[in-house]
């Protein structure tokens, strides 16, 4: 089953392969993999989405405590959370189909971050994983020219937050 | 006050209390050696290789109950290191490495002695460090002995640059460490000790089943006593956990597990609770998983949370330093003024005494025959009364030495466990025997494993250290053969040596006393030679029977009530 683990790391050099390290060393498979830094820029926070069951997970969970520069780890997958990721889409745009092309944005709240008439656009639309896939069907008639894409970003509902 | 990397280097192995450090120079630590040229505070041990540092650390880890410390030079100095980090992360031991690097401005420039030791480590420690400021320098060596001694304890490696040596700052000393990511629990949860006690007091068929996490909790193995007789429950030991409780107490059963004994076995096949102290439920340990222990209840006290429900589901999960929750249970069992059910154990130990008269290690020394290994380990055992301190490299003689020595006390008992590393024997033996002077240390080796570390020889003599190396030379790799034997029809690949060193003359050629031994009437003679010396090692060459097999033995796969006697 899909899980998506949220973490809280030291922000240092070599933390990221630390985490990425312990997957492959231990056989398990991560499927997309989000890091940043937060507003006290000594935590990076992570999203890693990986998959196995109940008794790998929890393997997982404990070894990634297991590491030191490691704060915090919280599978969310079981509980009410929101995920979103983001697609940047370089597509063909002919001027004969750019009002389609534009609907198509408007339809899914995505943005034109790069226009050129009769030749391409860059659109930029964020959503859930699943969403992003149905955009990338939809724009596949137009022509991709290139595109880029995020593993999801994951936090849970309600008025906790989840901090060091 | 100012000081040079290099000196504060020194300065916090001195408030560290390091006493002895295990090394070899090289070009990127020239700065260090200077530093400890200057200083008396602790005495530095030469190695004749890196991976002996590792392991001589490793062993004054064990001995002494202190952090062991080595110092290696950057590029082959610290890959030589990595086998010995491995050793120690494997069996939890707790030590600090400190490697030196070529000048940080020169990192990533493929330099002389250049390795990225730092990526190299990091799955063979606990954690590890490049130190990039000299500012940083006295946190991180804080840091790097916190992390290696605290919670389950482990090797932690320290890189440091050429010219963070040598570049100088202000020496600010922390006092405390304190790292929010890192947070080892040591007490048990109050509400599972209870329950713990419930099942202990009410088990029918009990079983303790300790490893070297008693070893890593000082003093947790008189607890370890104290609770086997308060709920009159067998205990059996791991490998790692010998020494746990004294041989000759009747609540032992011996080792269990793949060359355990056959009541070890059939108790922990048959009990109905399993209490896992400090252990981890090695495939060496269970054999076949889903038939192992399979009527029992599991209790599994660790303080790695990562070892619990790993590979056996533990019912009843205890996060916390053994010595404290053996304690805590003890102490509720006080409380309730517990007694144990004391009608089904009276059963439960006819069992066990039944499956006991098996005597599944005998063995039959015929007096004009060759010399059995066992014998030679029994006879050690005697000559010291149990009481010496006893390292191994790894193969047969390492089993029948786990199985025939008889270990009274905690901390004697130093063998390469999880990583099974050949060459561990002899610098470990070496670095118990820096911790221990008046102690006596007996290396028990086989043909093949003292050659992977001999060149240490020449440490022992230039350190006066009088260690006494058996070898049980059976001119095979023994447990390579026992295998092809068993499993491969007797096709003996690479197994046999027909070109082993005179071995007494290649122990006074280092400057040590050799001494061979190829009938049994020399033996006793010999051995009460060897232990006698004080001032050089020796080194026994024992001939013993060439295909004496190890017995019990659970083939790998099988179910632990499944073991070959003999």
């Amino acid at each position: 089953m899909r899980h998506t683990i949220t973490i809280l790391v030291e922000n240092e050099f070599g933390v990221l392969t630390r985490v990425a390290g312990l997957f492959s060393a231990r056989g398990y498979n991560i499927e997309t993999l989000n890091v940043a830094p937060l507003l006290d820029s000594t935590i990076s926070r992570m999203t890693l989405v990986t998959r196995g069951d109940e008794r790998v997970i929890e393997q997982i969970k404990k070894q990634l405590n297991k590491l030191v520069p490691v704060i915090k780890v919280e599978d969310i997958s079981h509980t009410v959370h929101l995920e979103r990721g983001m697609l940047m889409v370089k597509v063909k745009a002919p001027a004969d189909r750019c009002e389609e092309l534009l609907e198509l944005a408007e339809k899914h709240d995505a943005k034109v971050i790069d226009d050129h008439i009769d030749s391409h656009m860059i659109l930029e639309f964020t959503g859930k994983v699943e969403m992003l896939d149905d955009i990338l069907v939809e724009l596949l008639p137009f022509g991709i020219i290139e595109m880029t894409r995020t593993g999801p970003l994951g936090m849970r509902r309600g008025a906790k937050g989840f901090t060091v | 006050m100012k000081m040079t990397g290099a000196e504060i280097f020194v300065e916090c192995l001195r408030r560290e209390g390091v006493e002895t450090i295990f090394g070899y120079p090289g070009g990127s630590v020239l700065q260090i050696y200077d530093a400890i040229f200057k200083q008396d505070h602790f005495k530095h041990y030469l190695v004749r290789h890196e991976q002996a540092a590792l392991h001589a650390a490793n062993g004054y880890a064990r001995v002494s109950g202190k952090c062991g410390v080595a110092l290696v030079t950057s590029g082959p100095g610290a890959t030589n290191a990595v086998t010995g980090l491995a050793d120690s992360l494997a069996d939890s031991i707790p030590t600090v490495c400190f490697s030196g690097q070529v000048p940080s401005s020169l990192i990533g420039n493929d330099a002389f002695q250049e390795a990225d030791i730092v990526g190299i480590t990091r799955s063979a420690t606990k954690h590890n460090f490049l130190v990039k400021r000299v500012e940083d320098l006295a946190l991180i060596i804080r840091q790097a002995f916190h992390i290696a001694t605290t919670g389950r304890p482990g090797p932690v490696l320290v890189d440091i640059p050429k010219d963070i040596s040598i570049d100088v700052c202000e020496f600010v000393w922390p006092e405390k460490v304190n790292m929010r990511s890192y947070q080892p629990v040591t007490k048990g949860h109050p509400g599972q000790i209870k329950k713990a006690v419930r099942a202990m007091l009410t088990a029918k068929r009990p079983v303790l089943y300790s490893g070297g996490g008693i070893m890593n909790s000082i003093g947790s193995a008189a607890l370890l006593r104290e609770l086997s007789h308060a709920v009159n429950a067998p205990v059996t030991n791991t490998l790692m956990g010998l020494g746990g409780i004294p041989h000759e107490d009747p609540h032992f059963v011996g080792m269990l597990g793949m060359h355990g004994t056959y009541e070890a076995n059939m108790a922990v096949s048959h009990c109905d609770l399993l209490v896992a102290i400090g252990s981890r439920f090695d495939d060496r340990v269970t054999g076949r998983l889903d038939a192992f222990a399979p009527d029992a209840k599991v209790i599994h006290i660790d303080v790695d949370p990562s070892s619990i429900s790993k590979n056996i589901h533990a019912d009843l999960p205890i996060v916390g330093d053994v010595g404290v929750v053996l304690k805590q249970l003890l102490e509720e069992i006080a409380r309730k003024d517990g007694t144990p059910d004391a009608e089904a154990l009276e059963l439960w130990w006819e069992q066990i005494n039944e499956w006991r008269a098996k005597d599944s290690l005998g063995f039959e020394q015929s007096a004009d025959g060759a010399i059995k290994p066992q014998t030679v380990i029994r006879r050690v055992h005697e000559k010291t009364k149990g009481n010496a301190i006893v390292t191994t490299d790894v193969g047969q003689h390492q089993m029948w030495a786990a199985q025939h020595y008889g270990f009274n006390r905690p901390h004697r008992w130093l063998t390469s466990g999880g990583l099974g590393t050949m060459g561990y024997g002899l610098p470990a033996g070496i670095g118990a025997q820096v911790a221990m002077p008046d102690e006596k240390v007996v290396v028990f080796t086989g043909d093949s494993s003292i050659q992977m570390c001999s060149q240490e020889f020449s440490t022992a003599f230039q350190y006066n250290l009088p260690v006494v190396v058996i070898i049980l030379n059976n001119g095979y790799m023994g447990m390579v053969r026992q295998w092809q034997e068993m499993f491969y029809e007797s096709r003996y690949s690479q197994s046999y040596f027909d070109s082993l060193p005179n071995f007494v003359k290649l122990a006074e050629a280092y400057g040590g006393i050799g001494i061979r031994v190829d009938r049994l009437e020399e033996l006793d003679a010999a051995l009460d030679r060897a232990l006698n010396v004080t001032d050089r090692f020796v080194l026994l060459d024992v001939a013993v029977s060439k295909e004496e097999n190890v017995f019990p033995m659970v083939p790998a796969g099988a179910a632990l009530n499944e073991m070959v006697l003999s």
